[in-house]
C-alpha cells in the first residue's frame, strides 16, 4: 500500500484522482470517521498497487482528529492498517516553506518516499522559478514536478512510485546530513524547510497576484458578504428550480414501473407489496437525487474554488457571538445537503469543546432528507399564492422552515457553549488557500460518490423499513366485517396506538405517530411510511388515483399540517447521524443527548404551532 | 508594533511572538502555519464586523487569524 500525504491544500486528492482515475473506494477508517479513499494505481510495469488518500496535515503533532489519522497511518500505529510501503508526498509548489516543514518530518520517519512538486504552474503564475534537482538534491529523494489537475508528470510519478515499491534505494543522501533526525522535532524541520526553499528557488520575479486581486472585492467589507448571501441564495434557489425537470422524469419512471408491475402481478397481497411497499416507497424518495445532487454540486464547487475558506473568514464574528468560529461554518452549511459529511467535516475543528457544539447543532440545518417531508405538506396545504413579485407562499413558508433550523441552531449553540460544552472562547486560524479553477472530474468523482452513498442508502435503510412497514401495517388481514381501517386494525397499528397518547396533545393523528416510527431511520421515510399506510387503505377503486397530497388534505388540519412541518425541523430522526455522532464523539452519552434535547425543541415546537394555529381558527 | 495594529498592506518582519501568552493549542497551530521570527508579513484584509478577524500574508501564505492571537505577534516595518 502506497499512501499519500501532504498539507491542506498541497492538492492530494486531484494527484489521487489523477493516479487511481474511477476505480475508488470509500471507506471508514476502523473506529473513527474520517474517510478512507482508495483506489488501484497501475505502476508502468502492469502491478496494480493499492494507493490511499490520506487526510491532509500540518505536521506530525496532530491538532485535529483527522490529522492524527495521517499520523497514525504514516507511523504503523493505525489499527486496520498496515505501515504504507513508500509515501507519495504532495507539496504546492508555490508554498515550499511551508510545505517542506512536513515533508522534511515525513522524510524523517524513514519509510520511502517521492515527493511531488504539485501545482508547479500556479508557482510559475506566482513567478516563482523552482529547481526541482536542487530540491531532490537538498532532500535526498526524487521529486517530480507535476500538475495533478491537468494530469501533468503523472507518468513520471508513477514510474518513480514503481522504482522504490520495487525497492530499489533511489535516495541520492541521507537526510538531515547523515545525523539521525527526531521526526517530531518542529522547529528544527521549519527552519531546515526555509533553507531549502530558499535553495530551490532558483528566481522570483514579482507577478500577477490572480488571488489578491478576487479577494480585493470578495473580502470586502461591503461587497463580501452581499457576494456570500447572493451565492447562498442562488445555491438555495438552484437546489428547487433546477431539479424540476429530473424530478418529473423520475416520478414519470417510478409510475411507468407500478403501473407495468400492477398490469403483471395478480390483484392481493404480492402486487400490494411490490407496488405499495417497493416501488412506491422507496421511489418516493429517490426521486429526491436531484436535489441532493445540486447542492452538493454547489459545495463541491465551493471547496474546490477556495471560496468556502472565505466564507468560514466573513462568518467568523457572527459565529463567535454564538461561541463558536468560522471553522463551524463549513461543516454547518454542508450539513444544509446532509448532517453525516457534515459531522464528519468537524474533524477540521480544533478546539474540542467548538467541534462538540458544532456537532450537536449540525442536525439542525436544514438537510435534503427534509426536502421530501416539507415539500410534500406545503404542497398540499399552503396555496400556491404569490405575495410579491416572484416571491410565492409555499416558498416563503420553505424558506421560514430553513430560518427556523438555523435559529434554533445559533440558540442551541449560544446555550450549550454556556452549559454542557462550556469553555474558553475558540479560535479561528486557516490557511486561505489560492483560488483555482475547479475541474469538471474532480467534481464529477465527488458527485458520484455522494449519489452512490445515497442510493445505496435508499437501496438499504429505506427499502428494509419500507417493506417491515409494509408488512406490519398488511398483517393481521381485517376481516370485512370489523369497522375501522386495516392500519389501524394491523401490528402497527397497535403499536402506534401507545405512541398517540404521547403526541394527540400536539396535533399528531394515529397515522403521523404510525409513520413517526420508521421514519426514525430516516426522515423521508415518513412520507413513503404515510404513502405505505395511505395506500393499503385505499379500498375503493375510484380513490386510488387519488396523490398522497391530496390523500393528506383530505385527512389532516392545517394545524396538524403545521405542526407536522415544525416537528421536522427540529425532530433527530435519523439513524445515520445518531450514529456518526457515537464514533465521532466515542460513546453513547453525546448522541443520547442530542436525542433528548432534539426531541424535547421538536415536540415543544410542534404543540406551540398546533396550539397557536388552533386558536388562531386555521 | 503588534501585527494587529500594522496598517493594511504595509510590509513588515515578525519580530518576536509571545509564544507564552497563546494557548498550547494556538500556539502549535500559529508555527503550523508559518509564524516565526523573521518571517515576512502583511495584513491584507480585515472581516466586515468588528474589523476581525484579518487576513495576513505570512511568507508566501495568506491565512486568517482572529485580532486576539495577532496581539501576540510583534513586528517591525521595514525601513
Amino acid at each position: 500500500m502506497v499512501a499519500v500525504v501532504g498539507n491542506p491544500n498541497a492538492g492530494k486528492s486531484a494527484l489521487f484522482n489523477a493516479l487511481t482515475g474511477a476505480r475508488q473506494k470509500v471507506g471508514n477508517y476502523p473506529g473513527v470517521t474520517v474517510e478512507r479513499h482508495s483506489g488501484r494505481l497501475w505502476l508502468p510495469d502492469g502491478r496494480p498497487v493499492e494507493l490511499v488518500d490520506l487526510p491532509g496535515a500540518y505536521s506530525l503533532d496532530p491538532s485535529s482528529p483527522d490529522e492524527a489519522v495521517t499520523r497514525d497511518v504514516v507511523t504503523g500505529a493505525q489499527a486496520g492498517e498496515a505501515l504504507p510501503d513508500a509515501l507519495i508526498v504532495v507539496i504546492d509548489a508555490a508554498n515550499l516553506d511551508n510545505h517542506l516543514r512536513f515533508t522534511l518530518q515525513l522524510i524523517a520517519l524513514g519509510l520511502p518516499v517521492v515527493v511531488a512538486l504539485n501545482m508547479v504552474d500556479l508557482a510559475t503564475r506566482d513567478g516563482l522559478e523552482i529547481d526541482p534537482a536542487i530540491l531532490a538534491r537538498a532532500l535526498g529523494v526524487p521529486v517530480i514536478p507535476t500538475i495533478a489537475v491537468r494530469k501533468r508528470g503523472i507518468d513520471d510519478l508513477k514510474e518513480a512510485v514503481g522504482r522504490i515499491v520495487a525497492g530499489e534505494n533511489i535516495r541520492v543522501i541521507a537526510p538531515g546530513h547523515g545525523d539521525p533526525v527526531d521526526a517530531f522535532d518542529m522547529m528544527l524541520h521549519q527552519r531546515r524547510a526555509r533553507e531549502i526553499a530558499a535553495l530551490a528557488i532558483v528566481a522570483e520575479k514579482p507577478a500577477r497576484q490572480w488571488t489578491r486581486r478576487v479577494d480585493a472585492v470578495v473580502l470586502n467589507p461591503v461587497a463580501g458578504p452581499l457576494i456570500l448571501a447572493a451565492l447562498l441564495f442562488v445555491m438555495f434557489q438552484a437546489v428547487f428550480s433546477w431539479s424540476a425537470a429530473p424530478v418529473a422524469l423520475i416520478e414519470g419512471l417510478q409510475g411507468w414501473l407500478s403501473e407495468g408491475a400492477s398490469a403483471l402481478l395478480p390483484e392481493g397481497v404480492v402486487r400490494s407489496f411490490f407496488v405499495d411497499g417497493v416501488i412506491n416507497g422507496v421511489g418516493s424518495v429517490v426521486v429526491f437525487l436531484p436535489q441532493i445532487l445540486i447542492l452538493f454540486l454547489f459545495i463541491l464547487i465551493l471547496e474546490a474554488t477556495g471560496y468556502m475558506t472565505r466564507a468560514a473568514f466573513l462568518m467568523d464574528r457572527l459565529m463567535a457571538r454564538v461561541g463558536l468560529s468560522g471553522s463551524s461554518f463549513i461543516p454547518l452549511l454542508s450539513s444544509f445537503a446532509c448532517a453525516i459529511p457534515g459531522i464528519m467535516a468537524t474533524r477540521t475543528i480544533d478546539d474540542p469543546k467548538d467541534r462538540l457544539t458544532t456537532i450537536l447543532i449540525a442536525p439542525l440545518m436544514t438537510c435534503s432528507a427534509r426536502l421530501p417531508v416539507y415539500a410534500i405538506i406545503i404542497a398540499a396545504f399552503i396555496p400556491n399564492d404569490s405575495v410579491g413579485p416572484g416571491i410565492g407562499l409555499q416558498g416563503l413558508v420553505l424558506f421560514g422552515l430553513y430560518v427556523a433550523g438555523i435559529a434554533g441552531a445559533l440558540l442551541a449553540a449560544l446555550v450549550l457553549r454556556r452549559t454542557v460544552a462550556k469553555g474558553a472562547a475558540g479560535s479561528f486560524m486557516m490557511e486561505m488557500p489560492k483560488y483555482q479553477l475547479p475541474t469538471l472530474r474532480d467534481i464529477a468523482i465527488g458527485l458520484w460518490i455522494r449519489a452512490w452513498i445515497f442510493l445505496k442508502r435508499a437501496g438499504t435503510i429505506i427499502f428494509f423499513t419500507t417493506i417491515i412497514l409494509w408488512a406490519l401495517l398488511s398483517f393481521p388481514q381485517k376481516p370485512a366485517e370489523v369497522p375501522g381501517t386495516q392500519s389501524e386494525y394491523s401490528v402497527a397499528g397497535t403499536i402506534s396506538e401507545g405512541l398517540h397518547v404521547i403526541v394527540a396533545p400536539i396535533g399528531f393523528s394515529q397515522d403521523i405517530a404510525l409513520a413517526l416510527i420508521p421514519a426514525m431511520a430516516a426522515r423521508e421515510v415518513a412520507v413513503s411510511a404515510l404513502a405505505t399506510t395511505y395506500a393499503i387503505d385505499q379500498s375503493d377503486e375510484a380513490l386510488v388515483e387519488q396523490s398522497l397530497g391530496e390523500r393528506l388534505q383530505s385527512r389532516w388540519s392545517l394545524p396538524t399540517a403545521l405542526a407536522f412541518l415544525a416537528w421536522f425541523v427540529f425532530a433527530p430522526q435519523c439513524l445515520s447521524t445518531i450514529a456518526v455522532t457515537r464514533r465521532e464523539t466515542n460513546g453513547w452519552r453525546w448522541p443520547m443527548f442530542m436525542l433528548g434535547y432534539l426531541f424535547a425543541l421538536a415536540y415543544l415546537a410542534a404543540g406551540a404551532t398546533y396550539w397557536t394555529a388552533t386558536a388562531l381558527g386555521l | 508594533m503588534r501585527l494587529h495594529e500594522l496598517p493594511m498592506n504595509r510590509p513588515a518582519t515578525i519580530a518576536a511572538i509571545a509564544w507564552g501568552d497563546l494557548r498550547e493549542t494556538d500556539a502549535r497551530r500559529l508555527r503550523e502555519l508559518g509564524f516565526d521570527e523573521g518571517v515576512s508579513v502583511e495584513k491584507l484584509h480585515q472581516a466586515p464586523l468588528g474589523r476581525d478577524p484579518l487576513a495576513v500574508r505570512v511568507g508566501r501564505m495568506t491565512v486568517a487569524i482572529r485580532r486576539a492571537h495577532a496581539a501576540a505577534v510583534s513586528v517591525e516595518v521595514a525601513a
